[in-house]
């Protein structure tokens, strides 16, 4: 994944990879996601709760059916109506789902025979699956005895077992603490990295898109906003959701020189030079408060704002403002007392041109 | 104030008309089988109890229970499975039919099978004349009317248990290739064992005193339709004391059946 030569756009030819329109329609709910994969990609579906990632993931799965006007092909073969067990896909689901009542090695095990493999043979796979997760000495237990990442292995390896040539992941570290986290998210890394077919997560944390992902798709209310290189996606955010997530203010108006316009008429300085409609972003980071109206500022950005409400970042404060333009600044606990910054007050805001980036809409 | 907080005991802090119906109550349930025991003719028991006819209505009525319930787990454990995992038109009325047996009257129940299956019962007179099969007044009636009087208590027990379990792992199955039997029978029954082992017992003690089906269905020939309950019935109109005694088995086998699955229910849940 670290390859930058590796195909990234969705543009996938006839054949190889993975290449459907999820449309599933529930109620008032209509998903309605085009996805197209090579083999070796990892895609990530990004999005908030209710976006309706997990039932893309599921539509995938062929556990949700597809509305009028889906399709899904999957190295040229149509499945659209092939039921779950017979398609070749493997799911990690987010709280594991592992067999209780069947130790890590039968529970690897359980695809290959169900797929026809005799006893002997396909619990002498499971025990080479485990051992390439490292759990070789676990292969007895149960589910219940084994540690989060440990379970999340073991799911790893039963839906790798089945040689999928999708295989889907929902959430697959949500269910860690921070610190199991960063161990089993470098593990996922690696074998996603070695996984030779189409790869597809779900996650609402984008650390984990960013980090196992070749390719970002970003779902809000069914719908695709955005996609592209993680890279891509986060430097040029198109919706407050994805600003939000990687921590930039974002605006969206009309260019014209080395300005923006807002629709609300607050105008913004940038470096770039560009003409049409176009989004604003700088991070919060960027922003310089100042109690009074500061005099000796080069800062070509100044806006008159209001604190609304303040939350500790870190060893950072960030301070939501609104008034000319709504933003968040970040700053230094000792800089919010010296300016005795506290909701309600008054505070002037600058940032430099050269700190912003516009892009065309 | 009165008893200091936190200090008293559990009944230090009942207050009384909950407390004396509660021990009425213990008493009522208890008294009954005690008088069993302070009645019960000890000295003439070995006499009372050596009869061949005792035990052969004891091993009747063990055999046609257990059949009874083996029937019950068979035909009863698919049955909750699709009142549980399969949406369908009339499901409510479906479930309501099937706990139909639970307040039913027993006799009802009875008469109900013998115009069912009896010789010329809607079903019956052509298993008569086309396999010559004869159900009521047989061993196999005894079976049938032990098993419609006692499957619904397994059914409402193990549908519980479906739903209370996750229906994902059937899913998960099916993503790893189980057609939707196979994740039935490698995920989903060894999941809902405990509540088919809790369903089976309930029906198992259900049929094994089972008495107004039996009687009425399969009749009261001692060595093949003469139940334990049937026994007690008959000899409690010319010999009470043997009816106490046969009273007294029935007792221990409850009560050993218990304690047999008392740690098994404990582990289970």
């Amino acid at each position: 994944m670290t390859d930058v030569t590796k195909a990234s756009t969705p543009e996938v030819p006839s054949g190889e990879g993975l290449d459907a329109r999820l449309v599933v329609e529930r109620g008032a709910f209509r998903l309605d996601v085009p996805l197209a994969a090579a083999p070796g990609d990892v895609v990530a579906l990004l999005g908030p709760n209710g976006a309706g990632k997990t039932t893309a993931l599921r539509a995938l799965a062929g556990l949700v059916p597809l509305s009028d006007g889906g399709r899904l092909r999957l190295d040229g073969r149509e499945l659209d109506r092939t039921p779950p067990e017979s398609r070749p896909v493997g799911v990690v689901f987010q709280d594991y789902l592992l067999f209780p009542h069947l130790s890590a090695l039968d529970n690897v095990a359980f695809g290959p025979r169900c797929r026809g493999t005799g006893k002997a043979e396909a619990r002498a796979q499971a025990a080479i699956w485990l051992e390439r997760m490292g759990l070789s000495e676990h292969a007895g237990a149960k589910p219940r005895r084994l540690s989060g990442g440990q379970a999340q292995r073991v799911a790893l390896a039963r839906a790798l077992a089945t040689h999928p040539r999708l295989l889907l992941l929902d959430e697959p570290l949500a269910a860690l603490d921070a610190r199991t986290r960063l161990d089993v998210r470098a593990q996922l890394r690696r074998h996603l990295a070695d996984f030779e077919a189409v790869a597809v997560l779900v996650t609402h944390d984008p650390l984990d898109a960013m980090v196992l992902a070749d390719h970002l798709v970003v779902i809000e209310e069914g719908r695709v906003v955005q996609e592209g290189t993680p890279g891509h996606v986060a430097r040029h955010p198109r919706t407050d959701y994805i600003a939000h997530l990687v921590g930039l203010n974002l605006y969206r108006g009309r260019a014209k020189g080395h300005t923006v316009r807002l629709d609300d008429g607050a105008v913004i300085t940038t470096a770039e030079e560009l003409t049409g409609p176009a989004f604003v972003a700088f991070p919060p980071s960027a922003v310089t408060l100042h109690r009074d109206r500061p005099t000796g500022s080069s800062a070509r950005n100044l806006w008159r704002c209001e604190v609304a409400g303040m939350e500790t970042h870190g060893d950072r404060i960030r301070a939501a403002l609104t008034g000319e333009l709504p933003l968040a600044a970040d700053l230094t606990t000792v800089a919010a007392a010296e300016l005795d910054l506290h909701a309600g007050a008054t505070v002037w805001a600058t940032v430099k041109a050269t700190q912003t980036r516009a892009y065309h809409d | 104030m009165r008893a200091p907080r936190g200090s008293g005991t559990a009944t230090g802090g009942a207050p009384l008309p909950l407390l004396v119906p509660a021990l009425i109550g213990l008493a009522f349930l208890v008294l009954p089988l005690v008088a069993l025991l302070l009645r019960a003719p000890w000295s003439s028991m070995p006499g009372l109890l050596t009869g061949t006819e005792v035990w052969q209505a004891l091993r009747l009525s063990l055999i046609c229970a257990t059949a009874a319930t083996v029937v019950s787990m068979v035909i009863g454990v698919p049955l909750a499975w699709l009142l549980a995992r399969v949406e369908f038109p009339g499901r409510g009325l479906v479930r309501a039919l099937v706990t139909l047996p639970l307040v039913l009257p027993p006799v009802v129940g009875g008469v109900a099978l013998l115009m069912a299956l009896g010789r010329n019962g809607v079903v019956g007179q052509w298993l008569d004349s086309w396999f010559g099969i004869t159900l009521p007044f047989t061993t196999t009636g005894v079976i049938i009317a032990e098993a419609f009087v006692a499957m619904p208590f397994l059914v409402i027990s193990v549908e519980g248990t479906l739903r209370a379990a996750d229906p994902r792992y059937e899913e998960a199955a099916t993503t790893l290739g189980a057609s939707r039997f196979t994740a039935f029978r490698r995920v989903t029954l060894p999941l809902i064992a405990p509540g088919i082992a809790a369903g089976a017992v309930l029906a198992w003690a259900r049929a094994l005193g089972e008495f107004g089906a039996t009687i009425t269905f399969a009749g009261n020939f001692p060595g093949r339709t003469q139940t334990m309950p049937l026994a007690v019935y008959l000899a409690l109109q010319n010999d009470p004391e043997a009816a106490i005694a046969l009273s007294l088995v029935l007792l221990a086998v409850s009560i050993a059946v218990l304690a047999g699955l008392r740690d098994r229910w404990m582990t289970a849940s």
